[in-house]
Order: structure tokens, then C-alpha cells, then sequence
């Protein structure tokens, strides 16, 4: 069966890649972009490793056709930070201790992000229904969303008047 | 030397600094096991067992290597066939032939998921396809799931050679009974003969996944020399190491394990399923190849732990003694003999000081995974049943569940059942703890309730190495042999850096291959803080007396004149002379002028690991018209010995104790029929997400352990046992119903809800 041609944005840069129509865009990212931030961890959409965000919305990349990434700009955990500057998110998560394995952590981090884009102030209810599609087996989720409400508090703060 | 004495005077250990590998993993740069990839790469896949319990009459791979872009094909035939030896390699005996037999199956599939051949291609489609091309053909045979099912005399036989270990006389027959477990102190009769009150109950627990999030990955490259190289993630690379070579038959020099970062294991990864697959294959065809399992894989084919079925029953003077406690647990082993019984019998009931104890424990097959390591493993089963009917007990007495716990409890100086005599330990500053936590005295709205659960892991030392090198710039590289599955990286660096007296961000933590650093146990049994720590910590001391050796060179004085303190070399007095402090960083510019390298490596067999308890307050409302639990407010409190990052130290107490609430709730294997499992993925084995929980207060209590030169004690694995009987006696307070079966899920709940029986 022959490839098919995809030409797609990722974290901002022009990118292309071969698949077969079969392919789900975590296998474009991780086999073909070397993007292996993003993680599988079930293939079923159940635990949210391989979440990234496709045109300002969140999506489990393994539930995802490659090819419907054409035309698309994709944000994997790869572009969350500013060049070596990290996001308030990443930052927040190791100042709390908000991985242990850090496996589920990208996909963490970009559902978080996705939030706060919707969200600046969500409460700790609407991070935790928000996130309820990541699993994470280590921390019991407890820092994390301590990570994340205080993210989006300084995110808040640190936010330039009118915006 | 030791710490434990002056917490005050510590500058690094108690702080919290930024882990040393967490830009890492927060920025995707960290590499997992299914993220490595060679030059000239094949992929790889394991055909699986449809059956729960078969005779494999054939398998012809003719098709699949017939199929364009197949490389190989394994089955058993290609490994040799080892015979039955104990082996003491990861977290609990393993016989190196069942192990062989549960990598890949040989003359019989026992569980549906059970491998039988393993091919390799180009891709992992090609892969795939050529699994599907594998023809096997099975005769299948009787299965048998339950455990007491198992246990019955006309029970389809899993082993033919299965006879009852630890039972005299010899048995003549072979049954799924691999052992019987028994330890007795007093005379229970008698104890009861003195009782007032007594309670019993019969409990049952379902296998419940790891559930880590990771799936098994490894990749593994052979040269034509015999030199074989295996990078996969796992608690222990010398774990892989061990078990690859034996069976495979390789020497040991011959294989080096290089640790990819591990996506969790609580357990679980202490064995091997696809490293010996993989490497067969590489060697087969000469080319690198990589396995990854799917969720699918993970729940069918590695272990859970067990499934059980346990009777216990307690008596107590009126003013609530307890006079004897019994209990006889039925454990699941899976397929091959192994469950933690053992464990399980030891932990039951060893929060107390108890005159009269019997405990009975039967390690039992099925044809189900066979179990692994899972946290604590053997405990939180036992501790269910125990700590619900020690609630009974209190109920029934008509006193505080605390109360009742502080009167019986175990302290420095009690003997357990399994023999051991406690130290210095802090069961009774856990119980303090949690009475004059204010969630014990909070109130409780409607169709709440209030449960107390204690528990006890008894935490293991072990061999660990570590070296701590002094780099030419005064900069510190500590190496070790323990995989960094949640933050021991940073406790190695934080413990190296306390001792040196330096600043943490100075000193860089690795984790090293098998061919670099000495042997190391695997991360489990939470010993990694503690032996891995102790070795960290000498040899870091070791490095003091050369650079004090140093620094006399320099100075020209005896070593005996020169003393270290802040990171610095000083003189001892005033007869040493009247020297400005030589900083590390100088000492390190001169090492080649003074006798070379400054360096030291500590190879060690910790012994008087710190036993830990925990005390659990849970509360929760329930739903009568569907069932559902919601956990409202949950307090872990345990003693820890002393937190070296206590942000950590506080992640595995919530994490262990959320484990334990999906324990509790939701999780369990559900089978057909057929003996096959009908949920194996995460949208119906159903872990706890965010939305469920609440915040977890983790309270730390820290009563040192003086045999770890910072009073370290292990921490992981407590915070898992008194979950599920903190949960039940919260419900057992709100509906007044006592649930003798896990999980308590919203069926079951409605179900007592209407008969008024749990």
C-alpha cells in the first residue's frame, strides 16, 4: 500500500510525513517526527498520554488519523515551553512535585494548557472534570492539580492589564 | 557517622528542591522504553493463548515467515528448558522454570494472554499480520478461575508435579495448593476461651492491575561476538540481566542492561515477559529488536496481584485486650506458584501486641496471569479483612476504633507472629497522630460515614551500589544502580550533597547500566532510600576522608589534623596550623598533583530496614438509589522515619493511598465463562481519575530509624495496605452495612442496600 504525503504545522514549524491510512497521528509524531514526548499508553483514548492540541482543541493524538493532520497546527509537549524559558505549567509541576515516573506528565501538561487557554481561573472542580481523561497511576493526582491551580493563579497575575 | 540526632542542623535533607530530572519529563525530552530506537530496527510481537487452559497440540509458522518482511519466528523450542530452581532476583521468589514457562509457553497454555511464539519483521504492522499467519492448534482442557474452585480435590490441575508444599505428610496428589503457609504464637483457643467478644467475617478481594501507565517496552541488539545489549524499562536492569541469561543461557558478562526510564511499575516491572523474547529474536536474525506491549497485553499477560478469599476472626476482653486473632487467607497465584500469602500472613495483624495468633495461608493456581509484585504485596489483601473486623470489634465493644488500636499496640519490644521482635518503630505515634488530627472530630452530614484503617509493611534493605565521583571542577557525579521510578534520583543527590556539604544543584545523580555500576536489587520492597541511600551516603564519606588526605598533602600536616566541615577542608585546631579553608572545588583542581581521581564506590547488603504504619481516615457519602461511593475527605498519616524530599515522601503516601481507593471501588478482572477476561483495558478496569478524588492530606510522621545514617525509613509501599478497610469502615458507618467483598462497587452496594447484608 502506498504512503500518503501530509503536510501539517507542529509546535509552530512547518512539518511533513509519510503514512499509511491507518497510522494515528501519535505514530506520525513519535515514529516519523521524533516527537516521542507525546506517549502511548493504552491506543484506546482511556488515558490521555498522547494528548495534544489540534487547532486550539484537545485531542488524544492515538485517536487521531495521521492524515487528518493535513492543513491542521498541532501543539505536542514539545512546544509548551519558550525555547529553554519553561511554561508556567512545566514549572509548576516541579516545583510541586507533581511527577513521580513522569510518564503521563506531557499529556498532563498539555490537557492543562488546553484548559487554561478556555480557562484562565477554573476552579478545582473544573480542573479535575477537565483532567479526568488523563490517568496518572503515581501521584493521586493531588499535586498536580495544586500545580495547575497555582499556574493559572500566576499565569492570572503575571497576565498585562485589559488582556 | 549520623545525621538522625540534629534535624535542625540539615541543610539539604527535609528541603525541596527541584528534582534533578524533572525538566526531563516535563518536557517531553525524557526516554521511556517504547522510545528508543537502533539502526536497522525489527519489530516484534507475541502470538497469545485465545484459551484459558490448552494443550498446544502444533504450531506451524510456516505462513508467517513466508509473509514479506518476516525475520523470525520463536517459540519454546528456541530457549533452553530449564529445569526448577529458586531463583531471588526481583521482589519475591521466582523459579527460574516457571518463569521460562511464562515467557513463553511449553506444551501447555495455562491463561488466556499466555505467549507462544513471538515473531519479528519489519514493521509493526508486517508484525502483526504475521502473528495472525502464526496456526496454532490447541486441544483445549478444563479451566478453573476461582480460587476456592481451585482448591477443591476434583479441580482441573494446572501442574501435574504440583504437590502442597510445607504439609506433612508429603500429599500423594497433586493440586493447584503450591504451599501452606502457617504461623502460630500462644494458643488461639485459649484466647478465645478468655474473649468477652468475638467477631468473624469472610472476605474476598479481586486481582487488581499495577496499572502503570506505561506498557512494557524493551529493545535488545545482539552482535555476532555474543555481545548482547538490552534497554528496557523495569525496576531492576539487574533484575533483566539475571533472568535474560539464565534463560537464554547466556553469561552474564555477555549482556548489558542499560535502564530506560520507568512509566511506573509499583511491582510489576520486577519481572521479565518480553526482554528474553526480543533478545532470542536478535540474536535469531542478527538485528536489533524492539517490543512494546498494548494496555490489551498488559492486562492479559503480566501480573496482577491476587485475588482472595480470607476468614478471620477476633476476640477481645470487654475492656477491649484483644485475646487471640485467626485468620485463613486463599491467595491467587496465577498460573504458577508465587502469590504473596507469605506476606500477606506476616502483615495481617502485626500493628498489635498479641498474645494468641494463628494464621493460615494457601498459595493457590488458576488459570489466570500469573500474579506480580503490586506495592506492599500480600498486605493491603490481608489488611482488609483484618482492620474491617478489628472495626467490628470496636463497634461491638462499643469504643473508638483508635482507642481500641492504641490499647493493642505493637511497640519496640513486641514480638510479631513471623518471629521478628520490633525496634525503634512508630505505630503508636501514627495512632496519636490521627486522633488529634482534626478530621478524626469533623462532623458528617447524611448518608456519610467515617472509617479509621491501619497498616503495616515490614520494608526490606538489600545490595545496592553507588559511587560518588569528585569531577575536576569540585562538581559531584553520584551514580547508582537503582532505577529512578519517582524522585530517588533527587534523595541520592540531596543525601550526597548533605554529607559533602555542598550545595544539591552541584551534585548530578545517574543511574547507571549493569557493566558500570555495581549489582543492585531491584526498586522495590521501598529499599532504594534506604540501602541505595546508605551505599550513597558512605561512599560520599569515603570522598571526605580522601579529599581531608588531600587537603593534608597541600597543607603538609597528618590527615588526622585536617577536618571537613561546610564543603570545606579545615585544620582540626590550632596546633594543625593556621590554613584558609580549602574548598571542595580546590581540592578537586589539585587531584591530579595529589595522588589522582577522587572518587568511591560502596557495594553494600543493607540490613534493618525500618518497618513502617500508616493510619488512614476516610470519609465518604454513598448514593443509595445507584450505589456510588463518593470519597469526600481522606487523611493518610505515616511514620516515614525522616523525609529526605518531603514533597516525594508526600506524593507516594497519596499515591498509594488513591491505589488503594481504586482497590476499594472499582478495580477488579472480570471473567466470562470461557475463564477470559472481559475488561482488559482502562475504559472498563476502571482506575480512579481526577474527578473522583479529593485533595489527600498526607501527614508525616518521623520517628527515625537508627539504622540508616539519616533515620530513613522505606515509604512507598504502607500507604497501599489500610485503603480498602478505611473505605469499607467509612461505609460500614454510613449505611450501617458491613461489605465483606471487594471492589464495593455501586452493584454491589445497591444490592446490600436492599438485602441489608454486604
Amino acid at each position: 500500500m502506498s504512503k500518503i504525503h501530509v503536510t501539517t504545522t507542529v509546535n509552530g514549524e512547518p512539518a511533513e510525513f509519510l503514512c499509511q491510512p491507518g497510522n494515528s497521528l501519535l505514530d506520525a509524531l513519535r515514529d516519523d517526527l521524533n516527537l516521542t514526548g507525546s506517549k502511548e499508553g493504552c491506543s484506546s483514548g482511556d488515558c490521555g498520554a498522547c494528548s495534544v492540541i489540534v487547532d486550539g482543541r484537545l485531542v488524544c493524538s492515538c485517536l487521531m488519523l495521521a492524515v487528518e493532520a493535513e492543513g491542521k497546527s498541532i501543539t505536542t509537549i514539545e512546544g509548551i515551553a519558550n525555547g529553554d524559558v519553561l511554561h508556567p505549567l512545566q514549572r509548576k509541576f516541579l516545583e510541586h512535585a507533581a511527577l513521580q515516573c513522569g510518564f503521563c506528565t506531557p499529556g498532563f501538561l498539555v490537557a492543562a494548557k488546553a484548559l487554561l487557554d478556555h480557562n484562565p481561573d477554573p476552579t478545582e472542580t473544573e480542573a479535575r472534570y477537565w483532567l479526568a481523561g488523563n490517568l496518572c497511576r503515581c501521584t493521586g493526582y493531588d499535586k498536580i492539580i495544586r500545580a495547575v491551580l497555582d499556574a493559572a493563579a500566576e499565569m492570572r497575575a503575571g497576565a498585562p492589564a485589559g488582556e | 557517622m549520623t545525621f538522625i540526632g540534629n534535624k535542625s542542623d540539615l541543610k539539604v535533607v527535609g528541603t525541596r528542591p527541584v528534582r534533578p530530572d524533572g525538566v526531563d519529563k516535563v518536557t517531553g525530552r525524557a526516554t521511556f522504553g517504547a522510545d528508543y530506537t537502533m539502526p536497522g530496527m525489527l519489530m516484534g510481537r507475541v502470538k497469545r493463548s485465545p484459551h484459558a487452559h490448552a494443550r498446544i497440540v502444533s504450531i506451524d509458522a510456516s505462513k508467517a515467515l513466508a509473509l514479506p518482511g518476516v525475520k523470525g519466528v520463536v517459540t519454546a523450542a528456541d530457549f533452553p528448558d530449564i529445569p526448577s530452581e529458586e531463583a531471588f532476583v526481583g521482589e519475591g521468589p521466582m523459579n527460574f522454570r516457571d518463569l521460562s514457562l511464562n515467557c513463553i509457553a511449553r506444551g501447555k497454555v495455562l491463561y488466556e494472554g499466555h505467549a507462544v511464539a513471538a515473531v519479528c519483521a519489519i514493521s509493526d504492522e508486517v508484525a502483526a499480520a504475521a502473528c495472525d499467519l502464526i496456526d496454532v492448534t490447541y486441544e483445549v482442557l478444563p479451566h478453573v478461575i476461582d480460587v476456592e474452585a481451585a482448591m477443591a480435590p476434583d479441580a482441573p490441575l494446572l501442574h501435574a508435579d504440583m504437590f502442597t508444599a510445607n504439609v506433612t505428610p508429603k500429599p500423594e496428589k497433586p493440586s493447584n495448593i503450591a504451599k501452606k503457609v502457617h504461623f502460630t504464637v500462644g494458643d488461639v483457643a485459649a484466647g478465645f476461651a478468655q474473649a468477652d467478644v468475638i467477631v468473624e467475617g469472610h472476605y474476598s478481594t479481586q486481582p487488581v492491575h499495577q496499572a502503570y501507565i506505561e506498557p512494557h517496552a524493551c529493545i535488545a541488539s545482539a552482535g555476532a561476538d555474543g555481545q548482547c545489549h538490552i534497554i528496557s524499562s523495569s525496576q531492576g536492569h539487574f533484575m533483566i540481566r539475571a533472568y535474560v541469561a539464565k534463560l537464554l543461557g547466556m553469561e552474564m558478562s555477555n549482556l548489558k542492561v542499560t535502564p530506560a526510564e520507568i512509566g511506573g511499575g509499583f511491582g510489576g516491572k520486577t519481572v521479565v515477559y518480553l526482554e528474553p523474547l526480543a533478545l532470542a529474536m536478535a540474536r535469531k536474525t542478527g538485528r536489533p529488536v524492539k517490543m512494546v506491549m498494548t494496555r490489551e497485553d498488559v492486562f492479559r499477560a503480566t501480573g496482577p496481584t491476587s485475588g482472595a478469599v480470607i476468614d478471620v476472626k477476633l476476640g477481645a476482653t470487654k475492656d477491649g485486650i484483644i485475646t487471640a486473632a485467626q485468620a485463613v487467607l486463599k491467595y491467587q497465584a496465577g498460573a504458577f506458584a508465587g502469590s504473596p500469602v507469605q506476606p500477606g500472613c506476616m502483615c495481617a495483624f502485626a500493628m498489635y501486641d498479641l498474645k494468641n495468633v494463628d494464621v493460615v495461608g494457601y498459595d493457590v493456581v488458576s488459570n489466570r496471569p500469573k500474579v506480580a509484585a503490586y506495592r506492599a504485596p500480600g498486605a493491603p489483601i490481608a489488611s482488609f479483612a483484618a482492620e474491617s473486623a478489628v472495626d467490628d470489634l470496636a463497634r461491638k465493644l462499643g469504643m473508638d476504633p483508635i482507642a481500641l488500636r492504641e490499647k493493642n499496640a505493637a511497640k519496640a519490644g513486641t514480638k510479631t507472629a513471623y518471629g521478628v521482635t520490633f525496634a525503634e518503630i512508630g505505630y503508636e505515634q501514627v495512632l496519636a497522630a490521627a486522633k488529634n488530627h482534626p478530621h478524626w472530630k469533623a462532623p458528617l452530614g447524611p448518608n456519610q460515614g467515617r472509617g479509621i484503617a491501619t497498616g503495616f509493611w515490614f520494608n526490606i534493605g538489600g545490595e545496592s551500589s553507588a559511587s560518588v565521583f569528585i569531577n575536576e571542577d569540585g562538581s559531584v557525579n553520584v551514580v547508582s544502580g537503582s532505577p529512578d521510578i519517582g524522585g530517588s534520583r533527587a534523595s541520592m543527590a540531596m543525601m550526597a550533597a548533605e554529607v559533602l556539604g555542598i550545595p544539591v544543584e552541584h551534585v548530578r545523580p545517574i543511574v547507571a547500566d549493569t557493566a558500570s555500576i555495581g549489582f543492585t536489587h531491584v526498586t522495590g520492597g521501598s529499599r532504594v532510600t534506604y540501602a541505595t541511600g546508605m551505599a550513597t551516603v558512605q561512599a560520599a564519606e569515603n570522598v571526605i576522608e580522601q579529599l581531608k588526605t588531600r587537603a593534608a598533602m597541600i597543607w603538609d600536616i597528618p590527615p588526622e589534623a585536617v577536618e571537613w566541615k561546610d564543603g570545606q577542608a579545615v585544620p582540626a585546631g590550632a596546633n594543625a596550623g593556621g590554613f584558609d579553608p580549602l574548598p571542595l572545588a580546590a581540592i578537586a583542581l589539585k587531584a591530579a598533583k595529589t595522588g589522582g581521581p577522587i572518587g568511591a564506590e560502596v557495594s553494600l547488603n543493607a540490613q534493618g530496614a525500618g518497618p513502617g504504619f500508616g493510619a488512614h481516615i476516610c470519609d465518604v457519602e454513598v448514593d443509595k438509589e445507584t450505589g456510588h461511593v463518593t470519597v469526600l475527605r481522606y487523611t493518610a498519616v505515616q511514620d516515614v522515619g525522616r523525609a529526605i524530599h518531603p514533597s516525594y515522601v508526600e506524593g507516594q503516601i497519596q499515591g498509594g493511598a488513591v491505589q488503594g481507593i481504586g482497590w476499594a471501588l472499582n478495580e477488579e478482572y472480570v471473567y466470562n465463562t470461557k475463564g477470559l477476561m472481559d475488561n482488559a483495558g482502562f475504559l472498563d478496569y476502571r482506575v480512579p481519575v481526577a474527578s473522583d478524588l479529593p485533595m489527600i492530606e498526607a501527614v508525616m510522621v518521623e520517628v527515625p530509624n537508627p539504622r540508616h545514617p539519616f533515620g530513613v525509613r522505606g515509604v512507598g509501599e504502607v500507604p497501599i495496605v489500610p485503603p480498602m478497610a478505611a473505605v469499607a469502615n467509612a461505609i460500614r458507618g454510613a449505611l450501617g452495612i458491613r461489605m465483606h467483598a471487594l471492589p464495593m462497587s455501586p452493584p454491589k452496594l445497591r444490592a446490600a442496600v436492599d438485602s441489608g447484608v454486604g
